[in-house]
């Protein structure tokens, strides 16, 4: 497997997308992201955050494919690069 | 409008010490996602792209200035200071915190507000005419009928399982500004010959992904047999219905399957079982609930209309106002007032709490302290004297509140799209705001006419795009978002779904592409008259799809 993937969620206290950093904790900004290259990798997020939803921490678990660039993690969906960055609307003009 | 009794405040109250102990046992962890979805979609609490979603019923659109001001503080202390009107009548906050959920449910009962069943396989916010109880085209006020089907579908224990979501209007002028056809129930409140009071009912009406035009299936069914008839509708619904597929399991499907003789025959069956039990309504119940809705005390205002004429020659931005957005009322002194929420460049349906602060205040000078929210995200003030049109206009211009584009080009609906929604493909704010700000003349605009867009970023068409005089449905193809545009569609008494012309077009390439549809129908229409609608009506579309794509790429197309 040659795709780099993130970890990314919703917290269940406030629905906030959070994706699953290095450190280990669920951050609000993706560019903290724990980035995985092979399966074994994607397959350990993958049970991190199957017991995250069992521990009730956060719901609609999923890994995501991103691309590295010059340091800056971007998802490769349209979808998800919104989730990332919010609302690509200036609020209320 | 309707006032809660006892029984009322009790039930919302109990309502939302169930839901504060759900929710607790969530976030404490007792109660797993799956337990608890059901039940916090039936509290109107989706999950979407960034966060929490809270949709909270306005029924059939209708709400007071205390209630508006509600809706502007919960924007402000739990939300991030704005809310959206939707396509049914209800609002929704994009930023909730679930632990904040009961306490914003127990606000919005201390002003008789609730957030119940506008999600889930229920009934749905049952939607009304905007101009309901005011126009002068209506044969009655449809708004009892919705109070009391409200009331029977709240928690109502046959039906709280159905397959899918169900969704009722009802209108009650000639002209239908519910869009009834495209509904799963679509109700016509009408008069006979007698003057007495009945429906015409049509069944499986519906857009998303398969759209169909409702069926007639009874011509002037009795006032006192809605619910009973109702009931079978449902009952025959919850029997039959498909429970196998989520993607066919609305009523439109049933009846296409089934057949609409073999399936009226089905209700109309039950229906006989039902039509004395206790479901029957009696007159007093119907006049009961109908003085909820008496009209106000609407006093003689004849200053409104020398006022008028001269306040419209000395403003020109306030005559056009008044010509777009003011609608003739049942007295002659009084007109319908449309405030827009599309303001040229801005995001439909959208208010901020400062507006609605603003709309309460004006409601309760200018209106008689009553407000509607339009399926088409507007707000209207339903009761204005015409003596009174210039200083409301004129408190409404600084907020961003006195937009003259009713009906008009830019006058767009556009659902959230993949800016909030977990569920869409594309956006559709910022396509809004780009046609609209290309279009925002106020000249262009009178000269092109009435022209609905409607815009929806997936397949569900909460944007309405099927009935739009021009469709747009963003989807995703190859990563990208491109957008296919329909023709020719309509939600009024000749209801048509849009025709699909051709190939999708990327983001960029969108609004070109409705300048060449309006400037297209400008150069064959008859006349300025002729409306964009009837126009291709008349020709079909041919010659728009030549237009975009060129004459034999048309073929092609």
């Amino acid at each position: 497997m040659s795709t780099s993937q993130v970890l990314t969620a919703n917290r269940l206290t406030d629905g906030i997308a959070v994706w699953y950093d290095k450190a280990g904790n669920w951050n609000e900004w993706i560019g903290r992201s724990e980035v995985v290259h092979t399966k074994d990798d994607a397959e350990r997020l993958e049970a991190i955050g199957k017991k995250a939803y069992a521990n009730n921490e956060v719901l609609d678990v999923n890994l995501v494919e991103v691309e590295e660039i010059e340091g800056q993690i971007r998802p490769r969906r349209l979808r998800e690069r919104i989730r990332a960055e919010g609302p690509t609307i200036e609020y209320m003009i | 409008m309707y006032r809660y009794d006892e029984f009322d405040h009790t039930f919302v109250n109990d309502r939302v010490a169930q839901f504060r102990d759900q929710v607790e046992r969530r976030l404490a962890g007792d109660l797993a996602e799956d337990a608890f979805r059901p039940l916090r979609l039936m509290n109107g609490v989706y999950l979407q792209l960034h966060a929490y979603m809270l949709r909270v019923a306005i029924p059939y659109g209708t709400l007071n200035a205390t209630q508006m001001r509600m809706l502007a503080h919960i924007a402000r202390k739990y939300d991030r200071g704005y809310g959206h009107f939707t396509t049914r009548q209800n609002i929704q906050y994009n930023w909730p915190k679930l632990a904040d959920t009961p306490d914003i449910l127990a606000d919005l009962a201390s002003v008789e507000m609730h957030a119940i069943q506008t999600s889930g396989n229920c009934i749905r916010n049952v939607t009304a005419d905007h101009f309901a109880g005011a126009a002068a085209d209506e044969a009655a006020d449809p708004r009892p009928y919705a109070e009391i089907l409200r009331q029977w579908s709240s928690v109502h224990p046959e039906f709280t399982f159905l397959p899918r979501k169900f969704k009722i209007a009802v209108t009650g002028a000639k002209d239908d500004r519910a869009a009834i056809q495209v509904h799963d129930i679509g109700l016509h409140l009408k008069k006979n010959d007698k003057g007495e009071l009945g429906f015409d009912v049509y069944v499986g009406g519906g857009q998303g992904r398969t759209p169909m035009i409702g069926k007639k299936i009874r011509e002037f069914l009795p006032e006192e047999d809605l619910l009973s008839y109702t009931t079978a509708i449902m009952r025959v619904y919850n029997l039959y219905g498909r429970r196998d597929n989520k993607y066919k399991a609305r009523i439109k499907i049933l009846v296409h399957e089934t057949g609409v003789e073999k399936l009226a025959a089905e209700i109309e069956a039950e229906f006989n079982e039902l039509k004395n039990s206790e479901l029957k309504l009696p007159d007093a119940d119907i006049q009961a609930i109908t003085s909820y809705f008496a009209p106000p005390d609407l006093l003689p205002r004849a200053e409104g209309w020398a006022n008028l004429a001269s306040w419209k020659k000395a403003d020109p931005d306030f005559a056009r106002w008044v010509d777009q957005n003011v609608k003739p009322h049942k007295h002659p002194d009084y007109g319908m007032v449309t405030i827009s929420l599309k303001p040229i460049g801005g995001i439909p349906g959208d208010a901020t709490d400062e507006q609605m602060e603003l709309v309460a205040d004006l409601a309760e000078e200018y209106a008689f302290d009553e407000i509607r929210i339009s399926h088409e995200q507007n707000i209207i003030f339903p009761h204005v004297a015409l003596a009174d049109l210039e200083p409301l206009y004129r408190a409404l211009k600084p907020a961003n509140l006195a937009t003259a584009n009713s009906n008009l080009i830019t006058d767009i609906i556009a659902c959230p799209g993949l800016d909030y929604c977990a569920l869409a493909n594309a956006r559709s704010i910022p396509v809004a705001q780009e046609i609209s700000e290309r279009f925002g003349s106020p000249e262009r605009q009178a000269e092109i006419g009435e022209l609905k867009i409607k815009i929806s970023g997936c397949i569900n068409a909460c944007g309405h795009h099927h009935v739009g005089h021009i469709g747009l449905l963003g989807v995703e193809k190859k990563g990208a978002e491109l957008y296919q545009i329909t023709l020719g569609g309509s939600a009024d008494n000749e209801t048509s779904i849009g025709d699909i012309i051709g190939r999708g077009f990327e983001p960029e390439k969108v609004t070109d592409a409705i300048e060449t549809v309006v400037d297209t129908y400008l150069g064959l229409r008859l006349s300025p008259q002729e409306t964009f609608l009837e126009a291709y009506r008349r020709v079909g579309q041919q010659p728009f799809k030549t237009a975009l794509y060129g004459g034999a790429a048309a073929e092609a197309a």
